[in-house]
């Protein structure tokens, strides 16, 4: 694995594109093949089936550390990984063996069927020999997750360097449902004819949000214009008579949405939609708010009564293939007008509905349209060039997000708590608290929206400023005001103010408010009220 | 009634009720005892400072005009009903661990410390005693520091590697203690090492004092860079990525701090390279520097303290927390500490 590892260093040590795609394609050029199809497998999210749980992995590594659980636990969440954890707490290596990557990969798989006991000798003796960041890379074989900071694009820019293939052509081969048991790297990546698998999706194509407003774009009469769903992106594939969902995340969805399937009633075969995943009751005008979709999020099997109360279609906003033909190439205003056509007539129970578009003469039309957005129950516009092909990924240009601006509240900063992982060192986890009264009631908290060094002076403050502890959360004295942003509000017993924030950021730190000028729980009522 | 403690927690500081003096307060007091250097340890505005010798030089150059005196590691003092010495803590030169006895109770405030010899400081003594303040920086089993040879063997191979493809290799560093010690680990055959003022500024001071330190090039305004083909600059963190930072053109930086043995921490911070060298103790450090006091209650001031307090109390000992102003080895410090 030390090959492997040579790769991990030096991706995962640099910030520099060109250094990590250039030990990428050094890699693909001369790495075993079957280790190189695993690496490809593990940095765009495949891994071995797990063949031990974390549980077992916890008690081990603080009984071979002789630490307590808890203190295995505590360390756990301040590193933030536990694969790391584990290889920086055991006692150092005490031999080494050089084996391959798949060498471990198939020794881990092989443990599926063992007792916990051999289960538990084989990765001891593992710890044992693998030292520093093989030991880590071991841990992650068997919890997952490797976050490397490698993109699928710079993987696939790689991949075209060493093969000499075209970028589009392997991101596409890379997409779906493949795994290294069931292909190779010749049929994977090098063959002519790449296999034909039904499920397989397209990339899919990102806007970028629109900062400064349309204007910039030029004439309105080259643009196209829709809703911004607030649902789950998602690509519906109907090919040899099965249907295929799929998420942005390249996760498939297929069985989640059981609704979907009788899209194949509506459509002939090899036909690939792309669009939004939303709860949408058949008589209704408008889809049920984020809310109504989160209560199918996560659910494999979907009981009668959930499907019934949360009905989900699939808004279609492009066309990527028709008739067994891929159409990405097609200007957007083709595509469209094939998409209309294929939905044309539609009836009302189908689990398919066609997004409509917007006319507009000028951006100052669409900028009205915009402001009733919330009312829509959507996140704004989405602003599409009417000539542009279907590309990969987030590329400049064609596709914007026009959203809307946030809601705002400004709130007084009363609990801190220092993040894990990247932020181990810092105070990144906030609560907020509005007036009622004289009080300071806490309604959310918020991790994300500054920048490292406001993150750095405010931990100097807090390390200054605390009043109390409880265990890792810090009171701290009621001083500092922040802008909170979020995008949805909603009405929540759990809560001690009674209203839940959808996506609750920092939007700034307003230092020149003073803590008495924070907004109250009143206006936040009123918000509920208006927007809840 | 009981009598008084040998020392106290106050808001100012810790405090000798016998001797009526403080130990790195962080509030202005009458009389200061003051373990190291380090902006949060000696702060400005004590009536009088007493300090090891090799401790005076630097905070006089940082404090400005202070009154105060230097005793020597070992040497015994009267103060009030309190006998006092300070003896080597190991953290930086000068870094003393301060011994207070009263009536035959003996209390020991360390500051900061660290158990190996690194070379350049007095190395630490565990000294005997029956209360122990320590700090837990890094007081976390994941913490375990390399041998200071292997973590100079990856710094020089980065530094030949940056020289060799025509890049500047910057370090970012504390300008007391670390900067030092890692001119005592880099090796001078690959190419000169040029200083930060900041960094240079304590370098003349220790130098003075008569601490043998790597030969340097003050890197200021005045110097053309190009005349350093293959040098290493090294810098507090604030300077890398700054103005005259940009000057020297294609460049690579790395980060050396104990800090650096979490990736997520690397990967927010470390730039091209993270090494992981601290001047604090690690897991293993702190708890034989406890075990070797012999005490038997533990306070336990910075860091981890929750955690590591909670560990010896599991393990037999009497600890508790004491909060206090310490920042231990803060990789986020806008200013040198």
């Amino acid at each position: 694995m030390k090959r492997f590892a040579r790769l991990f260093e030096t991706i995962d040590q640099s910030t520099k594109t060109t250094a990590k795609v250039a030990a990428l394609t050094e890699y693909f050029s001369d790495a075993d093949p079957v280790d190189k199809l695993w690496t490809v497998a593990l940095f765009s999210g495949r891994r071995p089936k797990r063949a031990v749980t974390t549980t077992r992995l916890r008690e081990w590594a603080a009984e071979v550390s002789g630490i307590p659980l808890w203190l295995f636990e505590d360390s756990y969440a301040i590193v933030g990984d536990l694969a790391e954890t584990i290889a920086l707490t055991l006692p150092l290596n005490e031999s080494q063996k050089d084996q391959t990557l798949s060498y471990w990969i198939n020794a881990l798989r092989a443990l599926s069927q063992v007792t916990d006991e051999v289960k538990k000798t084989f990765v001891l003796d593992a710890w044992t020999t693998l030292g520093g960041t093989e030991r880590f890379l071991f841990n992650k074989l068997i919890t997952g997750g490797f976050r490397v900071g490698v993109s699928q694009k710079l993987m696939t820019r790689a991949l075209s360097n060493a093969t000499g293939k075209p970028e589009a052509e392997l991101a596409h081969r890379l997409m779906g449902n493949w795994h290294p048991d069931d292909t190779t790297w010749h049929s994977l990546i090098e063959a002519e004819d790449a296999s034909t698998d039904a499920s397989r999706p397209y990339p899919f194509y990102l806007a970028h949000p629109l900062e400064d407003g349309p204007t910039m774009l030029g004439d309105p009469q080259d643009w196209r214009a829709e809703w911004k769903w607030d649902g789950i992106r998602g690509q519906l594939i109907l090919r040899d008579g099965a249907h295929f969902v799929w998420s942005r995340g390249e996760e498939l969805m297929t069985d989640r949405f059981p609704e979907l399937a009788r899209a194949i009633d509506h459509f002939p075969p090899g036909t690939v939609l792309d669009g939004e995943l939303l709860v949408w009751h058949p008589d209704a005008d408008k889809p049920a708010n984020f809310n109504a979709l989160q209560t199918r999020i996560g659910r494999k099997k979907v009981p009668k009564k959930l499907l019934a109360e949360a009905p989900v279609v699939i808004h279609a906003y492009d066309l990527l293939e028709w008739q067994g033909n891929d159409i990405r190439n097609l200007p957007f205003s083709e595509r469209r007008a094939l998409l209309e056509s294929a939905c044309a007539g539609l009836p009302a129970t189908a689990p398919v509905k066609l997004s409509p578009q917007h006319t507009f003469d000028t951006w100052d039309t669409l900028g009205d349209l915009r402001a009733t957005a919330r009312a829509e129950h959507t996140e704004g516009l989405m602003i599409k060039r009417a000539d542009s092909p279907y590309l990969s990924g987030r590329k400049k240009g064609d596709w914007w997000k026009w959203k809307l601006d946030p809601l705002t509240i400004d709130a007084v900063m009363i609990y801190a708590q220092a993040g894990s992982g990247r932020r181990a060192n810092l105070f990144t986890d906030f609560t907020f608290a509005v007036w009622n009264g004289n009080d300071l009631v806490p309604f959310t908290k918020a991790y994300s929206g500054l920048t490292d060094a406001e993150f750095r002076k405010i931990t100097a403050w807090v390390r200054k400023n605390t009043l109390q502890r409880f265990g890792p959360v810090r009171q701290v004295t009621p001083y500092h005001v922040f802008e909170i942003a979020f995008e949805g509000i909603q009405a929540s017993s759990r809560h001690k103010s009674g209203v839940a924030l959808r996506f609750p950021r920092m939007k700034r730190w307003r230092a020149d408010k003073p803590l008495q000028e924070a907004n109250t729980l009143d206006d936040l009522n009123e918000m509920l009220r208006i927007y809840g | 009634m009981s009598p008084d403690p040998v020392l106290t927690f106050t808001e100012k500081g810790i405090y000798c009720p016998a001797g009526d003096f403080y130990i790195d307060p962080w509030r202005p007091v009458d009389r200061a005892l003051i373990t190291h250097a380090h902006s949060d340890h000696a702060r400005w505005g004590m009536g009088s400072y007493l300090a090891t010798h090799d401790t005076l030089p630097v905070m006089r150059h940082r404090l400005g005009q202070i009154t105060a005196e230097g005793v020597a590691y070992g040497e015994a003092r009267q103060i009030g009903g309190a006998k006092v010495s300070f003896h080597p803590a190991g953290h930086v030169p000068g870094s003393a661990q301060i011994r207070v006895e009263v009536a035959g109770e003996v209390f020991v405030a360390s500051g900061d410390y660290k158990v190996v010899n690194d070379g350049l400081s007095t190395p630490f003594e565990p000294i005997r005693c029956h209360h122990f303040i320590t700090e837990s920086t890094f007081g976390l089993p994941v913490f375990r520091w390399s041998d200071q040879n292997t973590v100079a063997a990856e710094l020089n191979a980065w530094w030949a590697q940056c020289a060799a493809a025509g890049k500047t290799a910057f370090l970012g560093a504390y300008a007391l203690g670390k900067a030092q010690r890692l001119m005592s680990m880099l090796d001078p055959n690959i190419g000169p090492i040029l200083t930060h003022t900041a960094v240079e500024n304590t370098n003349t001071v220790l130098r003075a004092q008569g601490i043998k330190l790597a030969d340097t090039i003050l890197a200021d305004a005045s110097l053309n860079p190009k005349d350093h083909p293959g040098a290493l600059v090294i810098a507090p963190p604030s300077a890398l990525g700054s103005a005259w930072a940009k000057k020297f053109g294609a460049q690579e930086t790395g980060f050396a701090s104990g800090w650096m043995a979490l990736r997520g921490v690397r990967r927010r911070r470390a730039g091209d390279r993270g090494f992981v060298i601290s001047d604090h103790a690690d897991w293993q450090g702190l708890l034989w520097a406890i075990r070797k006091t012999e005490a038997e209650n533990i306070y336990v001031t910075h860091g981890y303290t929750d955690i590591f307090t909670r560990y010896l109390n599991d393990s037999g000992w009497n600890a508790q927390v004491v909060p206090t102003q310490f920042e231990g080895e803060n990789l986020d410090a806008e200013e040198p500490a």
